[in-house]
């Protein structure tokens, strides 16, 4: 939030929160009309395509996850250069043998036919992962989901490797985990997008692109 | 549209079409068991299914179709030959094209007859051809079997001809596989692991279900792999002609015995399609016109590994299909551990045939 606040104060708009700490209400600086709303990021894209709010700061990594077809119903207006994760899929250090999508492929081949059930990947995005490995042609595996403390799964036998969000990849390691060469899923970052509903008044698509102008966009 | 009632009595139109050819009539639950349907299926569908969970009966899941439950029926009634068609709703989500319908009906015709498959195969796309016999479409087939036989005839490693069976429906994967199986090249990673004196040096703790015996078997098979002779250039070319084919089957036919040639593994599959041609003309198919494309049924279910077709509105190639259908052998042994009975078949969108009738 406070990288935020910097991000829209730096080209001058004041974002500040008003009233208590505990309340998630805001006000805006620098130009009329426009109201602030805080909510928890995951909520953001929801919000969006359904019209509640019409400008949002979120991962993009949320957005794509959330929403089936999310570039038609959001759009992009800004990365905001901060907040940065990547989105990737991470194997036990132990599978020396596995480096590449193509070495987890055929091990996940292995797996299965030595165990009998597809190989379990962890993880709590379920759509890029799955979209990122049907063009990647990965097969034999299965997604299991988790919302949390995913890089223990592998760990607790519950997934054989998993999918995540990482920054600097050092809980990774401690877990025993390694990124694949190639398993770079989404380069995620904090970025401003817009809703792409059809039912915005003119009042507010003014709005937006003086806003816009403000902002330097 | 999906399911109006006008899509309904198509529908049953339809199945007592399929029931005078002698099918019996059968009937599915629409909450299925998720775990055998899936793992079979795989993540893609998963993804496209209604999935709920049942206190006592653990997951389930809407029928995505109707093969699933019908080769359990048939497997449990022991019957051969039989034939079956039903009638119901099956369920996909849409992921992207909100336009498309989730709930639609299908209606199906399924030949369970390991005597004469070329004419189990006629006999199917005939009666899926006559279901839509006043409508304006196209039908595109092709034969996943040919290709397949011809993967089993590379001079090559087990291996590698079940690496390359195993991605026959990931055209992309397939692709980049015949690539390094041609080069003869080992990827650098690869290749510094097979030249470690100790490969497990920085494996570091052993967790996880995938045991050190398990990648030791790989690496193994990754020695194996690297010390093997590359595919030969003139084997992926004629590869590559199989599955560029796209002419009329007669056509297809000619071209293919040609490359039996020098190619001798797909005699068989090639003898197979010719019997399949004439067995469609006797009933009425008129194959000098029928369209085959080497590659065709790549990119659909993953279980159909013999002949496959689809019928395809006249004007209008962006649509999907009105109909789809084809031989399914594996995916009856899957299910029957180890008992295969030979399976062909085809379903029917009846609303997607009304709406073709309407215009």
């Amino acid at each position: 939030m406070d990288k935020t606040f910097d991000w829209f104060g730096a080209r001058g708009i004041g974002l500040r929160k008003s009233g208590s700490d505990r309340e998630y209400a805001g006000a805006v600086d620098g130009i009329d009309g426009v109201e602030l709303v805080l909510l928890s990021a995951g909520e953001i894209p929801r919000e969006l395509a359904a019209g509640n709010i019409h400008l949002g700061v979120t991962g993009s990594d949320l957005v794509r996850e959330k929403l089936a077809n999310w570039d038609a119903r959001v759009a992009e207006l800004a990365p905001m250069g901060f907040g940065g994760a990547d989105l990737i899929i991470a194997v036990p250090q132990a599978w020396v043998d596995v480096a590449t999508l193509d070495d987890l492929d055929a091990a996940a081949a292995a797996f299965r036919r030595a165990h009998g059930f597809r190989l379990r990947i962890a993880t709590k995005y379920h759509r890029l992962v799955r979209e990122f490995l049907r063009e990647q042609g990965v097969a034999d595996y299965q997604l299991v989901d988790s919302q949390g403390a995913t890089e223990g799964t592998v760990k607790n036998e519950t997934a054989e490797a998993i999918a995540d969000i990482t920054s600097t990849g050092e809980t990774l390691r401690a877990n025993g985990l390694k990124i694949l060469d190639d398993g770079l899923i989404h380069a995620s970052q904090a970025t401003l997008f817009r809703g792409r509903r059809r039912d915005w008044t003119d009042e507010q698509r003014a709005k937006l692109k003086a806003l816009q102008m403000v902002l330097g966009l | 549209m999906p399911t109006s009632p006008e899509t309904l009595i198509e529908a049953r139109r339809l199945r007592d079409l399929f029931a005078a050819k002698g099918a019996q009539v059968v009937k599915a639950d629409v909450l299925q068991p998720a775990d055998t349907l899936l793992d079979l299926y795989g993540e893609d569908i998963r993804a496209r299914s209604y999935l709920t969970s049942d206190p006592l009966r653990g997951e389930m899941v809407l029928r995505p179709d109707f093969t699933v439950p019908v080769v359990q029926m048939h497997m449990q009634a022991h019957a051969d030959p039989a034939r079956y068609t039903y009638a119901g709703k099956v369920f996909r989500k849409q992921e992207t094209d909100e336009t498309r319908a989730n709930e639609y009906v299908q209606v199906g015709y399924e030949v369970f007859d390991g005597q004469n498959p070329a004419n189990a195969d006629a006999e199917v796309f005939a009666a899926i051809a006559e279901g839509l016999s006043d409508l304006p479409v196209r039908a595109a087939t092709g034969d996943i079997g040919v290709l397949m036989a011809a993967v089993r005839g590379l001079r090559t490693t087990d291996d590698r001809k079940a690496a390359l069976l195993r991605h026959i429906w990931r055209p992309g994967r397939f692709r980049a596989l015949m690539r390094r199986f041609g080069s003869g090249q080992v990827p650098p990673a690869r290749a510094a692991l097979l030249a470690a004196d100790d490969p497990f040096a920085q494996a570091g703790a052993d967790i996880g279900l995938r045991s050190r015996k398990e990648v030791a078997a790989r690496i193994e098979a990754l020695r194996a792999d690297a010390a093997t002779a590359p595919i030969a250039a003139e084997e992926i070319a004629l590869i590559d002609a199989i599955l560029g084919l796209r002419e009329t089957a007669p056509n297809v036919l000619s071209a293919l015995r040609d490359i039996a040639v020098d190619m001798p593994a797909i005699g068989t599959a090639v003898a197979g399609l010719d019997a399949r041609l004439d067995a469609m003309n006797a009933h009425g198919v008129d194959v000098a016109a029928l369209e085959f494309e080497g590659s065709y049924g790549r990119t659909s279910l993953e279980y159909y590994d013999g002949f496959v077709f689809g019928f395809y509105a006249t004007d209008r190639p962006d649509h999907p299909p009105v109909a789809t259908g084809g031989r399914y052998d594996a995916l009856t042994a899957q299910l029957g551990q180890g008992r295969a009975v030979p399976a062909v078949g085809g379903v029917i969108r009846p609303d997607l045939a009304l709406g073709l009738r309407a215009c």
